[in-house]
This record gives C-alpha cells, sequence and structure tokens, in this order.
C-alpha cells in the first residue's frame, strides 16, 4: 500500500506490457462477449468499460508467455510446499460452542440461525443487465 | 404410463419394451453416494460431529469461514475413507491431493468446498450385489458395480427455505463434516439394481464403521444420473435426480426417470442435461429451480494442504512419529468380516440357504437374534431359521417393530421350540403360543401351554385307547380304508384329534390308526 501511495505521488507513466518482437505469442483472438459474460456471472466481477476489457486483454498475452516454455514430460507443480508433511489431527473435539460470537458477523438472524436470501439470485441475462458489455 | 417403480411390474415392463417394441431402449443408471463419515469431530476442524444439536452451536471459526483460518486434517477421516475404499477392492493412492471446487451458495460460507478432483484416495473398485429375481426369494443373482472412485470431501450446512418470509435460514453445523463421495460407474440398468446395490453399500459402511449410513438422518445421500440410448448408439442426455431420501424411492426416482425420458423421447421430443428433484408424494421428478445452466467449478489445488501420504508396510519411515503415520497394510488386517463374508460363513456355518443369510443381515439385530436362539436350544438350525424368518420376522413386520423390539425374546423362543422338538406340542400348538407369547404378557410358554391345554397328550395307552373307539364309532369309513381307500384315514385322523381337543400328534396317530386297522 505504501508502494502505491508513493508511486502515486510521482509522475511516473503507467507501465505497458510490450511483447518482444522475437517472441511469437500465441495469443487467441479477442475475447469474446460470451466469454466476458460468463466471467461476469462466475466471479461477479463487472467489466464497467472498454478499459477494463483491454486491461483482460494484456493480462492474458502476458500469461500466454508462459506457453514459451517446453514442459513435455514435466510434472506440474502446485506449490512449492509439495513435500512438506501433511499434519494429521487428532479425532477430538476441541472447538465450537461459540455461537453468540459467530453470530455477531451477521447482519441479520432469526433465533440463531443466519439469514439468507432465498436462493442464488442470478446475474440477469445480458440482455437485461445494464452493463457495458451490451455494447460489444 | 406411470409405473411407481415397483420391481416385478417394471421389470416386465420393460421386457414388453424389449420384445414389442421395435426400437428397444437401454436404460443406464449411475450413483454419486456422499456417506457422511462416522467421526467425533469435523474433516478439518476440531467442532463436534452431531445430528440435531441447537443452530450454529457446533461451528469453528473455520467452519464459518471466517480469514485467518486454516484446514487441518484429520486422520480419523483418512482411516475412514481407506477402510472403505480397502472394503471396495480399490486401488488406495499412496499420494492424493486436494482441491478447491467454487461455487456460490448461502451454506458453504467459503465460496468453495474442499474436494479431491485430480487424485482422490481410492480408485477403481468394484461392489457385489444380490438381487432376487422375479421378487421370489428363491433366486438370487449376483451383479457387480464398478467404483471409480473415493474422494473425501467436505460436507455443506443446512438451508431451510421459508417460503414466507423470502428467506433462507442458514446452520451451519453441518458446513465441514467429513464425507466420503463414493462414485459408481454407469453399470446399473434400473430403479431395483440401484437400490440394491445402495443397500449393500450401506451394509458395508456400517459393518466398517466408517459410517452410520442412515438415509433418514442424511448420513447417505445418494443422486442418480439416468439416460437411456438405442443398443449400438452412443449414450443418450443425462438427468441427474437428486432429493432421494430412502433406498425406496431411489427405486421409485428411478424407474420414473427412465420411464419419463423414453416417453419424451418416442413422442419426438429431447432430455436436457439437466438437474431434477424427487418428489416423493407424487412419486416423480421435476426440474429444480436454482441449476440453470451448466456450472463452472473452477477447480485449483488447496493451496493451504500439501498431498496427503499414505504408507504401507514396506514404505513405513523409519522415525516418524506413528500418529502422523496410516498404514494402509495395518488397517487391512484389520477389517471386520463383510456382509458377503458373513452370509458365506452362516450358510456354512448352519446349513440354511443364501437367501435366509440375506434376510439375516438385511434386518438390524436378526442375526444376533438367531445365533442366540441356536445357543439355546436343541432343534436344528434349518428348522429354527423358518421359525425366525416366517414367523418372528412376519409379526415384526406387521406391527412395524425392529428386532430390539421385539416382544419375544430369544430365551423365550428358544424354551418354545425345545418344548416343539421335545413333541410335549405339536407345531400347530406351538403357532398359537407364539401368538400368545407375542402380547409381552410376561408368560413363558409352559404357563400358556397350560392356561390353554395344548400339551400333546404323552399316554401311549390314553392315545391308543382313543383311536380305538374312534374306529369303533366309524365302521364305514374303515370298511372303506380296508378296501384300499387310503384317503379316509385323514377322517379318522381328524376325528381322534378333534376328540383329543388338537392335544394329539397326527404323525403318532396316523401310526396307531394304521397298525389297528392292520390287525
Amino acid at each position: 500500500m505504501l508502494n502505491c501511495y508513493l508511486k502515486g505521488q510521482q509522475e511516473h507513466e503507467r507501465p505497458e506490457f510490450i511483447p518482444y518482437a522475437h517472441l511469437r505469442i500465441r495469443t487467441k483472438q479477442k475475447v469474446t462477449v460470451e466469454v466476458l459474460d460468463h466471467l461476469e456471472h462466475l466471479a461477479l466481477v463487472d467489466f464497467r468499460d472498454s478499459e477494463g476489457v483491454e486491461r483482460l486483454q494484456k493480462a492474458i498475452q502476458f500469461a500466454d508467455q508462459l506457453h514459451e516454455v517446453n514442459t513435455d514430460g514435466v510434472e506440474p507443480m502446485d506449490s512449492v510446499l509439495e513435500d512438506r508433511c501433511l499434519y494429521l489431527r487428532e479425532d477430538d473435539v476441541t472447538e465450537g460452542n461459540c455461537t453468540e460470537e459467530l453470530l455477531k458477523n451477521a447482519r441479520e438472524k432469526v433465533e440463531e440461525y443466519f439469514v439468507a436470501p432465498p436462493g442464488n439470485i442470478p446475474l440477469p441475462k445480458l440482455e437485461e443487465r445494464e452493463t457495458f458489455l451490451k455494447g460489444s | 404410463l406411470c409405473l411407481w417403480g415397483h420391481p416385478y411390474l417394471n421389470s416386465i415392463f420393460l421386457l414388453f419394451f424389449f420384445f414389442f417394441s421395435l426400437t428397444p431402449w437401454v436404460p443406464v443408471v449411475g450413483l454419486e453416494i456422499h456417506a457422511q463419515i462416522s467421526s467425533n469431530s469435523k474433516l478439518f476442524s476440531g467442532s463436534q460431529v452431531q445430528f440435531a444439536a441447537p443452530p450454529n452451536s457446533l461451528v469453528s471459526f473455520f467452519d464459518a469461514s471466517l480469514p485467518g483460518t486454516l484446514p487441518v486434517l484429520n486422520r480419523r477421516c483418512v482411516e475412514a475413507a481407506v477402510m472403505t475404499g480397502l472394503a471396495l477392492n480399490c486401488s488406495i493412492n499412496k499420494k492424493s491431493l486436494f482441491d478447491r471446487k467454487h461455487y456460490f451458495y448461502a451454506d458453504l460460507p467459503a465460496g468453495y468446498q474442499i474436494t479431491q478432483q485430480r487424485v482422490p484416495i481410492a480408485v477403481n473398485g468394484s461392489l457385489s450385489y444380490s438381487l432376487c429375481i422375479d421378487n421370489k426369494m428363491s433366486q438370487m443373482v449376483t451383479k457387480t458395480v464398478r467404483i471409480k472412485q473415493i474422494q473425501l470431501e467436505q460436507d455443506s450446512g443446512k438451508s431451510l427455505h421459508d417460503d414466507v418470509r423470502s428467506q433462507t435460514l442458514v446452520d451451519l453445523n453441518r458446513a465441514g463434516v467429513g464425507l466420503m463421495e463414493v462414485v459408481m460407474e454407469p453399470d446399473m440398468c434400473c430403479g431395483e439394481e440401484a437400490a440394491a446395490a445402495v443397500r449393500e453399500l450401506q451394509l458395508i459402511l456400517q459393518t466398517l464403521g466408517s459410517s452410520q449410513a442412515v438415509m433418514a438422518e442424511g448420513q447417505l445421500r445418494v443422486d442418480a444420473n439416468v439416460s437411456v440410448h438405442h443398443p449400438g448408439e452412443p449414450y443418450g442426455v443425462r438427468t441427474e435426480v437428486k432429493n432421494i431420501n430412502s433406498i425406496r424411492f431411489l427405486a421409485k426416482a428411478v424407474d420414473y426417470e427412465i420411464e419419463r425420458q423414453i416417453e419424451e423421447l418416442e413422442s419426438g421430443g429431447t432430455i436436457l442435461n439437466e438437474t431434477r428433484a424427487f418428489d416423493s408424494k407424487l412419486g416423480c421428478t421435476v426440474p429444480m429451480r436454482d441449476k440453470e445452466g451448466k456450472q463452472d467449478y473452477r477447480f485449483m489445488p488447496e493451496p493451504n494442504l500439501p498431498p496427503l501420504i499414505l504408507y504401507n508396510a514396506r514404505s513405513l519411515p523409519a522415525n516418524m512419529n506413528h500418529q502422523q503415520v496410516v498404514n494402509i497394510d495395518w488397517i487391512h488386517e484389520r477389517l471386520p468380516d463383510l456382509p458377503s463374508v458373513k452370509r458365506a460363513k452362516l450358510v456354512e456355518q448352519y446349513g440354511i440357504l443364501p437367501e435366509h443369510s440375506f434376510t439375516l443381515l438385511n434386518e438390524a439385530g436378526l442375526t444376533e437374534f438367531f445365533e442366540d436362539v441356536i445357543k439355546q436350544t436343541q432343534m436344528k438350525p434349518k428348522k429354527v431359521i423358518g421359525w425366525i424368518l416366517n414367523d418372528l420376522l412376519s409379526y415384526l413386520k406387521q406391527h412395524s417393530l425392529t428386532v430390539k423390539e421385539s416382544p419375544v425374546s430369544s430365551f423365550l423362543l428358544a424354551d418354545l421350540l425345545n418344548r416343539l422338538e421335545k413333541k410335549e406340542i405339536s407345531s400347530t400348538a406351538a403357532k398359537q403360543v407364539f401368538a400368545e407369547l407375542w402380547k409381552g404378557e410376561g408368560k413363558t410358554p409352559l404357563e400358556i401351554v397350560k392356561e390353554k391345554k395344548l400339551q400333546l397328550i404323552q399316554d401311549q395307552e390314553d392315545l391308543e385307547r382313543i383311536c380305538q373307539a374312534v374306529i369303533d364309532g366309524q365302521e364305514n369309513e374303515v370298511m372303506a380304508i380296508k378296501s384300499g381307500n387310503r384317503k379316509v384315514l385323514n377322517k379318522l385322523i381328524g376325528l381322534v384329534q378333534r376328540e383329543t381337543q388338537g392335544r394329539s400328534n397326527p404323525v403318532l396317530v396316523k401310526q396307531l390308526l394304521e397298525k389297528k386297522l392292520s390287525e
């Protein structure tokens, strides 16, 4: 956060990703409206305007550099902690019984139950939403 | 055309389809079963596992998904999964991984479920189960269904829908409880097979103790995947059927869905790849709301858990704390006898039929009752089993009682059977005594026999005298018998029975009469 503040103080240009010419980065065609709509549904993000979509494009292009590395025959790694021991806990009851504390976080409650809307409220379909994507 | 899942009618119906339909349909049924692990605490936290507790009282900070909490794996849950995998002939993966499955729902506070999607703890097993052909117990056939995998995963909380106030009440007591998901390959073809397979799995889990598997308490949940296709063609579109609350309903739901799909396709419609709920009151499946469109779960490795490593005798590390080690071979050696083994032992030990042992194991406590009676009686097991299955069990079923609630104890039944064996009473009289014992008034068989005067006449001379009296009084019948009409003898036996008020041994009476008539 300090970093962002300090950067904001100085008048530097925003860095831009310009791929090296010799790297033929395999990027798909422009990200489609369907994919963006799907992403908005899944992650409940809002791309808001064309700059947001552009940024997404560039981010994908940046990540596509990974394709340049030949990984044939190499097992994917999930985490550098993969050879740590997974600790196994004894089957004893050591937690719980803190209903009151937990319910302090709830905006609404009914007799010690959390209250939620009746079901998932799906994001309205593209045609019915106020979204920049409609124009594309 | 709405068959209610009656197995007999359905197999006849399907037979008709096969023989009389120009284009027969092949139904394909696969099951996904979630069994709640029987443990004191949850899969990744130390809160208690208990059915029916005050809402949100068995919830830790991790279960409520408060920031800064981390999952810690419960060893008992790992052992339960290994036991179950071994019992289902699976290969146990010595290295398995945990993943996150993302979806939004009010009872999933983290927004993801920790599961094992890529490399589960056990794979490639099989489950053998028995079916009665034609609903008769006399013919049993053994079938096998392949187990694709068994994985450890978290349970979600419980949602109570309040349609009146348009809200959902969420109780997280169940959130984080350990589940074993058993995925079966689509090797089954009807509701009856699905029900039999689940019943056998339930018995296995209960025998192992890895899950209590009581469907009514949500410890065993089954989702069915159903599709139909023509032989030789690729599999049809499948639907998922949820909200099945008992094994009986499972058979009904599967059979209904098969019929629905066949009807839909035969009338030119198509099957949607959707999720449907079984409505037990109406006996049919209906599309479920909240499940529109294909879900994208965005699986990713669980970053807070390294791989789960299991050991066997050979790979056991030398200097490791044994509390941190799960040894597959150690668990294998301690597996109890599975139901199929128990049944075979009963057949061998007592000379009963396979169908009998099937029924014995199918009813909680019945095998123990049977063996207790055997210990206390001289009657041969082959005869005792008849009393257990035909008399005791049918009375229990009529009154909807479990074996534990039986008003007739094994001691009383053994006493009764002993008297029958010693020919103190006839078998008809024994049935009467049993009916009386059932009232649970605390009387012993001897007391009932005396009270109702059911004891067989033991005095041979007395019996001979009565037989003679009957013969003397039935001249015509005697002549008929002597001239070759043996059937009339039964009438004489009947008369002796009437004279003795049913207290004569019919076999003995017949012998005496024949002896006298041949003199």
